[in-house]
């Protein structure tokens, strides 16, 4: 069988030196299997961005030659003067450079709620993975909380904790925490039990675990679910300043809606894209620098 | 150094008997090889040598004390797999044993010791051919490697019991020869009492001091869960390798194993 097999490729080398090689006939793979070139994956992820651009323009290019009043498709022009116009004349009654602040008083707000509920998760997570007592003193409260709709508490806090900005942050972290916690507990509860028998054998207790184990091994997941409740995070900050605020990239949206302001909201959306964009790339890029063994074949 | 007494082990889940009437005491020093059928328990009976699961009944005594039931320094161990961190370098993995011991609250060593620590770790790594690996993660060494890694971590934690769950079983026949030598020359350094499980009877006869053989006596056609397996067999090898071929053909016909001619090739060399 094996001499066979040699004997095989020996005669394959031998006619490859004879003769030039056949070409590789032409075969159709299964679309599984059919690879896309580094030109071509370019190619196709660009197509859905510009047709949607060709569709607006269409459309826009249409409705402003019926009347150039509409306020429905603004013109690229129309939208990008309008957006520059906040970015860089103050406002008149605040003084304030209206982009700017709202960018600003959004983001404040997202980072707090985000980074107080990825502290929670971390300390409860890695409590309820990691220590019996604690798993099953919170897991059924925790499990049961992960259900509530967020929003529906969001009356209760503008309630409890006024229409100041704790209500707002208090609804992010809120809103996002609990999938966070049981996530992080969950991979805590996956590590393998080897490791943990291992870690003891060497002399580690439950705290130095923790920080030497648990920890470490547990920073790719965090960094994902924070990525991953950046999405509801937004929706939550919008929905509270859509409510009640005085300024915020979700506020300047819903105060604009009043007069039909497309030329404002369709490039605050767009701003709003990019800042989540980045925001998700930064994650990533932390991911690789803080865990650099969880993602093999970058770099090392 | 301790010995190990196991009296009247019994070990069941549930309805589920995996274990009973398992006795068996092992002399400081001794290099006892466990064989048996797969499920038969064997990696049952270490994990409760190891304090990671308990016994269901009997008693487990290491030196003049009931066995504490959770994993300690007294006892190391080496899996088949997940047996080095994978978050810490080659070196890392070595300076994280010092770090556990004596680091304190931080786990972490600093300063002289930490020097003293690297020192150490470093000798190891070269001791068991990895010097050239010592700042690649575990993902980017081979199966060998990892497992020569973890026989280091665990000896520099200088355990009195050493307990190894089939250790080889996932490496190349070649590669196994060479852990051989290399776990065969620790053990002569240290002096540890080692207790290996391996599906390989060759590789039991090899090393160890004695071979037990784990298998189920009674048996409930009914129900087959309802008895579990004991020592049936217990070979004092006197000083390593001169079991004769036929030993081993009668443990291989316990074990049921298909890998007869091996095993006595193996033994036999
Ligand atoms: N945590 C557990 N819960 C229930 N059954 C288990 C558990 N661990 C092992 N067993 C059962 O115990 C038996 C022995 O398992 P194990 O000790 O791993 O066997 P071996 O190592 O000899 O192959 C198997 O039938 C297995 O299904
Ligand atoms: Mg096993």
């Amino acid at each position: 069988m094996l001499a066979r097999g040699i004997g095989a490729v020996q005669a394959e080398a031998g006619a490859n030196t004879a003769s030039p090689p056949p070409s590789v006939p032409k075969t159709r793979l299964r679309l599984i299997n059919a690879r896309v070139s580094r030109g071509g994956a370019v190619l196709l992820g660009t197509l859905p961005f510009a047709a949607v651009a060709v569709a607006y323009l269409s459309a826009s290019a249409q409705r402003l030659a019926v009347n150039a009043n509409d306020k429905l498709l603004p013109s690229p022009a129309q939208m990008w003067s309008a957006f520059f116009d906040l970015a860089t004349v103050p406002d008149k009654r605040s003084g304030d450079l209206i982009l700017w602040a709202d960018t600003y008083a959004s983001l404040v707000r997202l980072l707090a709620g985000v980074g107080l509920a990825t502290l929670t998760a971390l300390l409860l997570g890695i409590a309820i993975g990691f220590i019996p007592r604690v798993r099953a003193f919170l897991l059924p409260f925790v499990t049961v909380v992960c259900v509530i709709p967020p929003l529906a508490l969001l009356p209760i806090l503008f309630i409890a904790l006024g229409l100041g900005e704790t209500a707002k942050i208090t609804l992010i972290a809120i809103g996002v925490a609990p999938v966070m916690v049981r996530d992080i507990a969950n991979r805590v509860m996956e590590l393998p039990p080897e490791l943990i028998a291992k870690a003891q054998t060497l002399g580690g207790n439950s705290w130095t675990m923790v920080l030497r184990l648990v920890l470490p091994q547990t920073m790719p997941r965090l960094i994902t679910c924070v990525r991953l409740a950046l999405g509801p995070a937004w929706l939550f900050l919008i929905a509270a300043e859509a409510i009640a605020s005085t300024e915020g990239l979700g506020y300047r949206i819903f105060l604009v809606r009043r007069y039909l302001s497309m030329d404002v909201i369709l490039p605050y959306v767009v701003w709003i894209t990019l800042l989540a964009v980045a925001t998700d790339w930064l994650l990533a890029r932390l991911s690789y620098m803080v865990s650099p063994w969880a993602h093999p074949g970058s770099g090392k | 150094m301790s010995r190990i007494v196991v009296h009247g082990l019994e070990k069941s889940y549930g309805d589920a008997r995996v274990l009973e009437r398992v006795s068996v005491t092992a002399e400081p020093g001794e290099f006892l090889s466990l064989v048996g059928a797969s499920g038969c328990g064997k990696s049952t009976f270490l994990r409760i040598l190891l304090g990671q699961e308990q016994q269901s009944g009997g008693v487990v005594v290491i030196g003049d004390r009931p066995i504490v039931p959770e994993p300690t320094p007294q006892r190391g161990i080496v899996f088949q797999r997940y047996s080095v961190f994978p978050h810490l370098t080659a070196l890392q993995n070595l300076l994280l044993v010092e770090d556990f011991r004596s680091g304190g609250p931080f786990g972490r060593v600093f300063g002289a010791r930490r020097r003293r620590a690297r020192q150490e770790a470093e000798t190891m790594l070269e001791r068991v051919g990895l010097a050239h690996a010592r700042d690649l993660y575990p993902a980017s060494l081979s199966g060998g490697m990892q497992q020569r890694l973890a026989i280091a971590q665990t000896l520099l934690g200088r355990p009195q019991i050493l307990l190894l769950d089939e250790p080889f079983g996932a490496l190349d026949p070649g590669i196994r020869v060479e852990m051989h030598e290399l776990l065969t020359e620790l053990w002569n350094e240290h002096g540890m009492t080692v207790v290996m499980v391996t599906h390989d009877i060759g590789e039991a006869f090899k090393l160890g001091t004695r071979v037990l053989v784990f298998d189920k006596v009674r048996h409930d056609p009914q129900f087959p869960s309802a008895y579990g397996a004991t020592i049936t067999y217990d070979l004092k090898l006197d000083r390593k390798g001169r079991a004769s071929a036929r030993d081993v053909a009668e443990v291989a016909a316990i074990v049921g194993t298909t890998r007869l001619d091996s095993a006595i090739a193996t033994t036999a060399s």
